[in-house]
């Protein structure tokens, strides 16, 4: 009576999955590069995305600047953005409860998004597709272009950020200083510079993740949003790794695009946190987390 | 203090610093010291007396503690540097070497080496890696491997040499024998004195080891309560009696641990008795 399991469909959604995961481990990324370079859960990171996302929109679609020097003026503005948070929001907190923190940068969240709200609008924007739309097939499977070549990006970048903080002189400063910034002060590390140009990187891996999902999808203020999804995944690899937040971006991305598959849309959103919290149950730092998240 | 001390501008000089953390807690009370170029100067004193706090003071680490100093001066190679940023101090030559070694855990000993490359920024000098590894071979040995994982000696080598790979003029160690056995106190306090020597560096040694500093040591500091009690040349100090009761543990055992005010009450008492 059963229709037979389709096979083919689970490895469609299982391998979307994989491929959708990049993009989240990339915005976990911009994540685990603050809470490791200083300490703080930024939950403004959807707002980086939502930035970079206007920002480009507003230089390649209304200004009609070409693409490559929209990309290059959308990831300056939101690195000055994000260099400008840190000097006037985080620095001045320094040494406060770490209450007091999470407040500011979930203050600073909605600030950004009504920024956004009263200079763009809440209309949905268009955005022209960026990365390739040809689908690619795998035997039976057919996966969508924009998603494999997300993950391609995705790598790259996270990859370049992997060997800058192994084999340049400031990448192994920025660890240094991220893991015992006294230390690194007095070995002439100037702390505050590498703490800002944390800030500066996440601001511009956000604003790469809000490009690409807004061209995936459309421009509109849930943009934001978005992060927060990403929320699963840090929780799950643990805030201050790297390999964590891939690992546990692929993951999610799985669980997410097989729920969505299988069980609907609704769905989607609460089942990775089940997931999470159970895997937490057994492994309370995450899986590749060393430290206690003291900072919530 | 004999002629040699005062003439030319000393590599360290300390007048009467008062420090005060939280804006309420006086650890340091007027105390003053000197380093004179080229020389090792021990600085002693019991748990608390406010040893690494003198030091925090020279390498600008006090506000990073709510610390601050509130009188005083510090002078180094003449400057006042009472209020200069940690950073552009060690990029001036002055390297901290902290109580309790501090080596960055999650990275590599080259990586350690090559983080503390940034005390040369500005000054147009290369890194000299092997010349760290010269003095401390171990280290080569152990070179890729994460310095979490390496022995408490090595991690204080580690610490040293990192200090020493930013070419400082002067260097500042903080009980650079805390917690190891003494065989590699005795290797690593001769590779200090070979570094003074050998790179002319000046050195104020935090200590309380203190026949391991008085070893190694032209001059001696003893402080008790934030301020010094009692100074002399180590030659001088070692045959002090009331320096070899109290601080070289001489007599008996408890001795060690009482202060140098209970040694000027000992003293009074003694003259009632006789
Ligand atoms: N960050 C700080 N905040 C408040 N008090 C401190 C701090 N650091 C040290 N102290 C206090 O200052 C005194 C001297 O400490 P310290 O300089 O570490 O002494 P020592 O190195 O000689 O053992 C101690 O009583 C200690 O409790
Ligand atoms: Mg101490």
């Amino acid at each position: 009576m059963n229709a037979p399991f389709d096979w083919i469909a689970l490895a469609e959604f299982a391998l979307i999955g994989v491929f959708s995961g990049g993009l989240l481990a990339l915005i976990a990324l911009g994540f685990v590069l603050i809470y490791k370079g200083t300490g703080v859960i930024n939950f403004a990171m959807g707002e980086f995305m939502m930035l970079g996302a206007y920002f480009f929109y507003t230089s390649h679609v209304m200004w009609k600047l070409p693409m490559w020097l929209s990309l290059a003026l959308t990831l300056a503005a939101v690195a000055a953005v994000a260099a400008l948070i840190e000097r006037a929001i985080l620095r001045p907190l320094a040494g406060q409860p770490v209450i007091s923190i999470l407040m500011a940068t979930i203050g600073l969240a909605s600030a950004l998004h009504g920024v956004v709200d009263a200079v763009w609008g809440g209309n949905n924007y268009e955005m022209p597709p960026l990365l390739p739309r040809k689908a690619f097939t795998f035997g039976e499977i057919l996966i969508p272009g924009q998603v494999v070549w997300s993950f391609i990006l995705a790598a790259l970048i996270i990859t370049a950020f992997t060997l800058y903080f192994r084999y340049s002189r400031t990448g192994i400063a920025m660890r240094a200083a991220a893991s015992d910034p006294m230390t690194a002060y007095v070995l002439g590390i100037d702390v505050r510079r590498t703490q800002r140009l944390t800030w500066m990187f996440a601001g511009v891996v956000g604003a790469v993740a809000g490009i690409v999902v807004g061209s995936m999808t459309s421009l509109s203020p849930a943009l934001g949003g978005a992060a927060l999804g990403v929320l699963a995944v840090i929780i799950l690899g643990g805030l201050d790794s790297i390999a964590g937040a891939i690992v546990a971006g692929l993951i999610i991305g799985v669980i997410e695009s097989l729920t969505a598959g299988y069980l609907g849309g609704k769905v989607r959103d609460i089942v990775p946190y089940v997931t999470v919290l159970l895997i937490l149950l057994v492994k309370p730092y995450g899986l590749f987390g060393t430290r206690q998240i003291e900072r919530l | 203090m004999s002629e040699a001390r005062t003439a030319g501008p000393a590599a360290l000089a300390v007048e009467n610093i008062e420090v005060v953390y939280h804006h309420t807690v006086q650890v340091l009370r007027g105390l003053s010291l000197t380093v004179p170029t080229g020389q090792i100067v021990a600085l002693l004193g019991s748990n608390g007396a406010g040893k690494t706090t003198t030091l925090k003071a020279i390498s600008g680490l006090l506000p990073m503690e709510v610390g601050a100093i509130r009188g005083g001066q510090i002078h180094y190679q003449g400057e006042r540097i009472n209020d200069v940023a940690p950073h552009l101090l060690a990029r001036r030559g002055i390297g901290h070497v902290r109580e309790g070694r501090h080596v960055f855990e999650d990275l590599t000993v080259d990586e350690n080496l090559i983080a503390a490359g940034s005390a040369l920024i500005g000054r147009n000098i290369k890194p000299e890696p092997e010349l760290i590894y010269e003095y401390f071979p171990r280290l080569k040995e152990r070179r890729s491997q994460v310095a979490g994982y390496l022995s408490g000696g090595e991690q204080q080598m580690l610490a040293i040499g990192r200090a020493l790979l930013g070419k400082p003029s002067l260097m500042l160690l903080d009980e650079p024998s805390l917690g190891l056995a003494p065989l590699v106190v005795e290797q690593i306090f001769e590779i200090i004195a070979r570094i003074n020597r050998e790179q002319g560096v000046s050195m104020l040694l935090v200590e309380q080891n203190a026949m391991a500093a008085f070893g190694i040591a032209q001059y001696g500091y003893i402080m008790e309560s934030g301020k010094v009690v009692i100074d002399g040349p180590t030659d001088k100090l070692v045959k002090d009696p009331d320096v070899q009761r109290f601080y070289l543990g001489y007599g008996e055992k408890s001795d060690a641990l009482a202060s140098f005010r209970d040694v000027k009450h000992y003293k009074r008492r003694k003259r009632w008795l006789s």
